[in-house]
């Protein structure tokens, strides 16, 4: 994050777009807008001065329902999309949201170099362990028992770890939410937003229509019982032996994020053509 | 002794022997004391290690493309030379040096009537401490072409810098020993003294002539994957985009690259990603959301012989069908092809411009002959073409970023710009944005779309046309200049042709061709493909008069100005 205008208190609703989210009633992604604009609103950034990316699917289509500048871009490679945004515009606030299937089926390389590369922006993963938008297929975090029309009697493939991926692909921020817990989530995304480098943030958002099991997911997350740790080797521990249902901020660490220098120079264009002279 | 206007030298070895080096440097030495010249290397399939040869033609004029016959072939070894017969053309006029230790000469020589003379150049570098057998062959070169010991060593000297005295000291001795033994060679030819010029010249790649068009044209950021034969471009920008405040990001492959320059335009910053066929294969669905989102971008396409992995380091033209045709639904876009190493730099710098006057992806469609070959070639005139996007500030009211301007292009918002908040998308918008299904919508958007790039004037720089008579050749790339060539040989002989080549391949320009074509009886289609592709391509979008002959064929060898001129004389 670059910019935070604190001389203006800014609400909510200013971060609100006035178009109607295309979402199944009781999707978890409601709130996950609501959590964008509140940390948005926190913040007190200008609209204008956030630029919402993402791919496709029901997550995706988020950007268009908040008032920022937004790109809905092709299937899975929103992380790459920000990246050439970030790294020529270091001042704008640049978030990416993405699901379970954009971000960690086809658009699974870019997570791992968006991790690896820890340009400044913050990557909020709706994870619904389904595809919503096709009407139910498996994603890389279904479960491998779930049974559905593309794989009768489930997968049978173990489900991927994105918090362990992200670790080791080197996230320099890891949390943990619940789309139930708007308040709770919003704080986090202020966290992530604020921390410098790249911050990943998976968000347990249940899918209400193609997997009505997880409206269960509210009676089985808890906050960590522990505070963030700076050390990877302690993070990936907690995150490879928790239940999949901790929440909180997770891992923060220290690696300096990566902006090349950008901006106008004085440098006459004749200089380049040294190369070439006779 | 008459002396000729041009001479060609090819020189081979195995890989690591140096003759790639050997020839950049003839070139390069030649090139210093007023000649003009070309310089492409050809490999084997595998890029690094294993065969190569250079192959240089010099000359009073400016040349950029190979001769029909070299005057002068250098084995420095011949191991797996063979492969290279269908290239390196060798008649009884051509004086071979080979080394008695290197190997036996391929059929190409032994079955050619070329005379050979024998030269232990292995064997003479042994004698020199750290003696190369390519600086030998280096000074045989030089000698021959009348050069003086002086005016070879310099380019050898600046490319060895960094490794010191004693390296540079080596090279010397082993130019030197070159020297005196081609004294006693009488190659039989000369090249005609050079001409002063009056302007600046360039030696410089086709790849690097389009890195420079690309900044000229405002490009302050590239996404780059490697892939041969594009990676030069994208070399040359890295340490040259952050001379200029720009920034070149390596990314994790081409799917990633494209997405990451609309990402970049999106935000304001003009972009650019170099590319080959398969690259650009991967790159197709974000061209079309750059389509869809009116997103300028600039796709370089180094054209390399395909499909699939194709022949990476050999040229060919057939990636025309997929930049014109590959994107899915109507997704009307600019493409356009440089003809020559000089005209990579305009070529990009145009389709920069045009990218981002019009907020539409361009696709250049350069190609491996001239992406790396090498020539001297006069200081191309400066342009004025440098990016002009239209965007929009000081908003008041609703934004519409897709509103239906009567010139199709609406004033883009960059993020930053308070009030112009709106989410670019590749779903079928409004003229707001939103997303729709509505039919009025998408066939606003839709005709928006194409109407922006049918209705703008392109002006002269749509095609190159010269020449009169009612004989057309009919090309473009590359293999201009071999067209051009053969023109030149049929006219001295009384035959008159005309010489059209379209810079710009979308959208196409029937008014144009038809008014260049005034006159003109027979057309003859020249192309690097398989399939005809630029022939199709003319009959899909042209009227052509009824007689049509075309003169195609894949590569990897290059088209001759020979071939082209007896296709042209052969048409009675």
């Amino acid at each position: 994050m670059s910019t935070v205008d604190t001389r203006i208190a800014r609400k909510p609703a200013e971060y609100k777009s006035d178009i109607k989210p295309i979402w199944c009633p009781g999707c978890g992604d409601y709130h996950v807008l609501m959590s964008f604009t509140r940390a948005f609103a926190q913040l007190g950034l200008p609209p204008e001065q956030i630029v919402v990316v993402s791919g496709i699917g029901c997550s995706s289509r988020i950007p268009a329902y908040t008032n920022c500048y937004g790109f809905h871009g092709v299937h899975g490679r929103s992380l790459a999309l920000a990246a050439g945004l970030k790294v020529t515009r270091p001042d704008l606030t640049v978030v990416v949201a993405s699901g379970d299937g954009d971000g960690y089926s086809i658009g699974g390389n870019h997570f791992l170099h968006a991790c690896r590369r820890n340009i400044d922006m913050t990557y909020v993963v709706m994870d619904n362990h389904i595809y919503g938008m096709t009407k139910g297929q498996p994603s890389p975090t279904t479960e491998p028992e779930f049974d559905t029309a593309l794989s009768p009697g489930g997968t049978r493939v173990r489900p991927f770890h994105p918090l362990v991926v992200a670790l080791a692909s080197g996230a320099n921020f890891i949390a943990r939410c619940f789309s139930g817990e708007p308040n709770e989530t919003a704080a986090v995304l202020v966290e992530a937003i604020k921390h410098p480098g790249f911050s990943f943030v998976e968000i347990l958002s249940p899918c209400v229509t193609f997997r009505p099991d997880e409206k269960a997911w509210k009676d089985l997350v808890h906050p960590a019982p522990v505070t963030a740790t700076t050390d990877p080797g302690k993070a990936a521990r907690r995150i490879m032996t928790d239940d999949g249902f901790n929440l909180g901020i997770l891992y923060r660490g220290n690696r300096e994020p990566f902006q090349p220098a950008v901006g106008a120079t004085n440098i006459d264009l004749s200089e380049l053509e040294k190369d070439f002279e006779l | 002794m008459a002396a000729s206007p041009s001479i060609s030298i090819a020189i081979v070895g195995s890989g690591g022997a140096g003759a790639l080096t050997t020839g950049n440097s003839l070139l390069e030495a030649a090139c210093a004391i007023g000649w003009h010249g070309l310089f492409t290397r050809t490999l084997g399939p595998q890029i690094r290690g294993g065969e190569a040869a250079a192959l240089v033609r010099l000359a009073v004029h400016p040349v950029e493309c190979l001769p029909d016959r070299f005057d002068l072939l250098i084995g420095i070894d011949w191991l797996n030379a063979h492969r290279f017969g269908s290239e390196i053309q060798v008649t009884p006029g051509t004086l071979v040096i080979s080394d008695p230790q290197g190997g036996d000469p391929p059929p190409m020589v032994t079955r050619s009537g070329a005379r050979i003379v024998e030269i232990p150049m292995k064997q003479m570098a042994k004698a020199i401490r750290d003696g190369r057998p390519n600086m030998i062959a280096l000074g045989i070169a030089g000698r021959l072409l009348g050069l003086g010991v002086d005016q070879v060593v310099a380019p050898i000297a600046k490319r060895l810098a960094d490794k010191g005295p004693a390296a540079i000291e080596a090279s010397q001795a082993g130019i030197k020993v070159g020297f005196g033994v081609a004294a006693g060679i009488d190659f039989g030819m000369q090249l005609a003294a050079p001409s002063a010029s009056a302007t600046r010249r360039w030696l410089l790649s086709g790849n690097e002539a389009t890195a420079l068009g690309a900044i000229r044209g405002g490009v302050r950021f590239a996404a780059a994957y490697p892939i041969t034969p594009a990676t030069e471009v994208l070399e040359w920008l890295a340490p040259s985009l952050a001379k200029v405040g720009g920034v070149l990001l390596q990314a994790e492959d081409e799917l990633a690259a494209i997405n990451m320059i609309i990402g970049s335009s999106f935000g304001g910053t003009p972009a650019l990603t170099a590319t080959s066929g398969p690259g650009l294969s991967l790159m197709i669905e974000a061209l079309g959301l750059a389509t869809s989102a009116e997103i300028p971008i600039v796709v370089v396409d180094v054209m390399r012989g395909g499909p699939s992995t194709g022949i990476p380091t050999k040229s060919e033209q057939a990636d025309l069908n997929i930049a014109v045709y590959g994107l899915h639904g109507d997704a009307p876009h600019l493409v356009l092809a440089p003809q020559s190493i000089g005209d990579c730099m305009f070529t990009t710098q145009w389709a920069t411009y045009l990218a981002e006057t019009l907020q539409s992806p361009a696709i250049v469609l350069s190609d491996q002959f001239m992406g790396q070959a090498r020539a001297a070639i006069d200081r191309p005139a400066d342009v004025a073409f440098i990016g002009a996007r239209s965007v929009a500030t000081d908003i008041v009211g609703a934004y519409e970023r897709y509103a239906l301007a009567a010139n199709g292009i609406s004033p883009m918002a960059i993020p930053g710009t308070r009030g112009g908040q709106y989410t670019a998308d590749g779903l079928t918008h409004s003229e707001r944005g939103i997303p729709t299904s509505g039919a009025a919508d998408h066939r606003a958007q839709l005709d928006k779309r194409r109407d922006k790039l049918e209705h703008f004037n392109f002006g002269d720089h749509w095609a190159m046309v010269e020449g009169a008579g009612d004989l057309a050749v009919l090309t473009w790339g590359s293999v201009t200049s071999s067209a051009r060539e053969a023109i030149g040989r049929a006219a001295a002989d009384g035959i008159n042709a005309r010489l059209i080549a379209p810079r710009l391949l979308l959208p196409t320009q029937p008014e144009r061709l038809q008014a260049a074509l005034d006159g003109v009886k027979r057309i003859l289609v020249v192309e690097q493909t398989h399939g005809g592709q630029f022939h199709r391509y003319l009959r899909a979008h042209y009227d052509l008069p009824a007689q049509v002959r075309v003169l195609n064929r894949p590569g990897p060898v290059p088209i001759t100005a020979g071939e082209v001129y007896r296709a042209i004389t052969e048409w009675r």
